[in-house]
């Protein structure tokens, strides 16, 4: 029998049985599960931990107190990280950059290696993995653990539940808000996770605006920039619950923009109406205190880690060889800053910050490192050069910044900005092609971050010019 | 990601545990595997957990619904024989069509499993059984992991696990994975189905509706002539009846029974990535 022959044989036999057969399955299906599962189960009422469960909710997910105990909950992990990666990161970086660095260059020395092969070597390849490692490692075995406690709890799909209404309201889909979430471990994942939104429409918006939650690699670069430029302007005493805040309210104007990107999308481009779901809240679950330090500190730290030192050491090598090769007057660095800077000033930011931007766009973990190194080279600074640019910590970071790179709060507010604001990384934009496999929807997702980011940048920087604040 | 094989010695003194020594969790080496094992099963109900319980492996598992989206592939050996172990994303039925439902659906019925393992939330029993039902509709060869029952005895609940083994007709297995209890119990029933020791008398839901049933036989008869090797003719009739493009389409174009592998890895490389 032929093929064509059976398919319309169902389509004459579904004319006779009629048009709701899916709904009498399904009903079929419910009524049969429900009485098996009315013989095995017998329980005793309602037991004390669910409605336990059910008044945390209560107000975990309240109208009032939803989005304040959510900062609140944000600022406080964020503020732990903060204080308790001061100490290690400063221990870390007199090891790597002082210590290691110094033995590197006199065992150099004594081999009578070029200057060349050991610039390239130490100055460029180890250095900017060690400076990844310093300024990474510490804030990530603290923030990671931190994080998949309250993920591990249950608290995240409450998270998702609050801002739920939010993005029904902005035309995108609920489970919008659980993708986002996946976006503040790793974008690509986020990205990959849009596959629990059936509708084309709400999976492309939920891809687009993915880039706006905050990732691994992106927070460490936040956490530091607060810590120098922002919390350092506070006492000490309140210094780190400041740079805490900062790091905060960005990662709440990223969501923010999530929301307001959906919104526009879903009015213009992407027009439809939102569909509903029921999101589902699950029980709370004691965290495995251990198990989450282990999968925390051994899976995600590391793994994380190990891609920025695989990133970084050709990072470095580039950043030393543009650096080192001249042409003409000028090493091909100081060219193109000197061609960026104008641009990057007239928005508050710099050319080295964008050619580090470039230079970073494989992984955004590498950008701060990046920009010291780039700064440092740029200036032609003898300290770099014979080797004692090494050691150093918040401040000293912050006086190279501000003396060598001529930084003011306007740039680390605006490199905070741009960092929330710019273009996916490559792993990224390379997983947004393949589930979408559109150019067109991949160069959006691209671009589009990036726009706002200058535009944002660009409109911060003219309102502190216009009122003289920075 | 560690390839190495773990064999798990230290049995000593263990009464429950003893059938754990006999499992070597194999990671991601999945090669000339005896047995496929399909782990299907609602979101949140703890099957990354027993995924990386038998592999080894270390999926990421959350607190939340809708982690894993794609297969994830393990494999572990266990009473000499090799299993491959295949994670699918967690759905609620595998009646309407979502990426992630389709990815489900089409490994339980043209992968050919030769067991799947259905997760169920003992604590939300019968929205479970809504898709133990329903796959029990495409296989018969079903290990059902009552898991959570921890969390049921927390919420005082008692569940009659013989008298659903007797409903279901398939082996139950009462676990709490997450404490590692059953682990042993579900290795031994994925055993005994695979090697076809166990009576299966999988529960078929019958339709009252006669001109129903009589559609059914008719497609049934024709498919069979038509598609030799067919999985399960039935099933394939009722989602023509229902007017399911997808499967319309898969036997217009006679790809029905073979399987899209391309997303199968993605998932392990994402676990990496995190």
């Amino acid at each position: 029998m032929k093929v064509e022959n059976i398919i319309e044989q169902a389509a004459v036999l579904r004319g006779a049985i009629g048009d709701d057969l899916h709904d009498r399955l399904t009903t079929a299906i419910y009524k049969d599960a429900g009485q098996i599962a009315d013989r095995a189960v017998a329980r005793q009422g309602k037991s004390a931990s669910q409605s336990f469960d059910q008044k945390l909710d209560r107000v975990l997910t309240s109208r009032l107190w939803g989005f304040p105990l959510m900062l609140l909950m944000l600022t406080i992990v964020l503020w732990l990280t903060i204080a308790g990666a001061n100490v290690p990161s400063a221990m870390l970086s007199d090891l790597l950059q002082g210590t290691v660095y110094n033995t590197l260059h006199s065992l150099a020395n004594s081999l009578n290696s070029p200057w060349w092969l050991s610039g390239f070597l130490i100055d460029g390849v180890y250095l900017a993995t060690a400076w990844v490692i310093s300024v990474m490692l510490p804030p990530m075995a603290i923030f990671f653990p931190l994080f998949t406690l309250l993920e591990d709890l249950g608290y995240l799909p409450r998270v998702a539940f609050n801002l739920d209404r939010l993005f029904k309201r902005a035309g995108a889909h609920g489970k919008q808000s659980l993708t986002m979430m996946m976006g503040y471990g790793c974008n690509a994942a986020g990205v990959v996770s849009t596959r629990i939104i059936d509708s084309p429409r709400e999976r492309l918006i939920a891809i687009i605006t993915n880039n706006f939650s905050i990732c691994n690699g992106r927070f460490p670069t936040m956490i530091l920039i607060g810590t120098i430029f922002i919390g350092a302007t506070a006492p000490p005493v309140l210094a780190s619950f400041i740079a805490a805040t900062s790091v905060a309210a960005v990662a709440v104007l990223g969501i923010v923009f999530t929301l307001l990107v959906s919104a526009f999308l879903s009015k213009t481009w992407l027009k439809g109406e939102a569909s509903s779901f029921s999101l589902e809240l699950p029980p709370y679950r004691p965290p495995q205190i251990w198990q989450t330090l282990y999968r925390s500190i051994i899976e995600r730290t590391l793994i994380v880690l190990k891609r920025a030192v695989w990133m970084a050491a050709p990072a470095g090598a580039i950043i030393w060889l543009i650096g080192n090769i001249f042409v003409g007057e000028m090493s091909i660095a100081a060219h193109v800053i000197g061609f960026l800077n104008p641009f990057g000033l007239l928005i508050g930011l710099n050319g080295v910050i964008l050619l580090a931007y470039i230079v970073a766009i494989p992984a955004n973990e590498i950008v701060v490192p990046t920009i010291l190194m780039l700064t440092l080279n740029a200036a032609k600074s003898g300290l770099a050069q014979n080797g004692v640019m090494i050691e150093l910590d918040d401040l000293q970071v912050r006086e190279v910044l501000t003396g060598v790179g001529g930084w003011t709060l306007l740039t680390g507010i605006n490199l905070m900005l741009f960092s929330l604001l710019h273009n996916p990384c490559s792993t990224t934009i390379w997983t947004i092609w393949q589930e979408t496999k559109s150019f067109k929807w991949t160069t959006v997702a691209t671009v589009l971050p990036v726009v706002l980011g200058i535009v944002v940048c660009l409109l911060t920087a003219s309102v502190a010019r216009l009122f003289n604040i920075i | 990601m560690s390839t190495q094989a773990v064999t798990i010695k230290q049995c000593g003194g263990c009464a429950t545990d003893c059938h754990t020594a006999q499992l070597t969790k194999l990671g991601i080496k999945v090669r000339n595997w005896d047995f496929a094992v399909a782990l299907a099963g609602n979101p949140n109900t703890g099957k990354s957990t027993i995924f990386n319980a038998l592999t080894g492996l270390r999926q990421h598992v959350g607190n939340w619904a809708g982690k894993t989206v794609s297969r994830a592939e393990g494999a572990f050996n266990f009473e000499d024989k090799k299993f491959k172990l295949v994670d699918l994303p967690g759905t609620y039925s595998l009646l309407s069509t979502s990426v992630d439902e389709e990815i489900a659906r089409d490994f339980i019925l043209f992968g050919k499993p030769d067991v799947t393992v259905v997760v169920a939330d003992a604590t939300r029993l019968e929205r479970s059984l809504h898709l133990v039902l329903q796959i029990l509709e495409i296989t018969n060869h079903v290990v059902v992991a009552l898991n959570l029952m921890d969390e049921a005895e927390r919420d005082e609940m008692t569940i009659d696990v013989r008298e659903l083994t007797r409903e279901l007709g398939v082996p139950v297995v009462p676990m709490s994975a997450r404490r590692g209890t059953g682990v042993s119990e579900l290795l031994k029933a994925i055993g005994k189905v695979a090697a076809g020791q166990f009576p299966l008398q999988a529960r078929q839901i019958r339709y009252e509706d006669k001109k129903l049933e009589s559609a059914i036989e008719t497609l049934t008869a024709q498919l069979g002539e038509t598609f030799a090797d067919l999985p399960n003719a039935r099933w394939v009739a009722l989602r023509l009846l229902e007017g399911d493009e997808s499967v319309i389409n898969a036997v217009r174009t006679k790809t029905l029974g073979t399987l899209k592998i391309e997303n199968s890895f993605s998932q392990l490389a994402l676990s990496e990535a995190r």
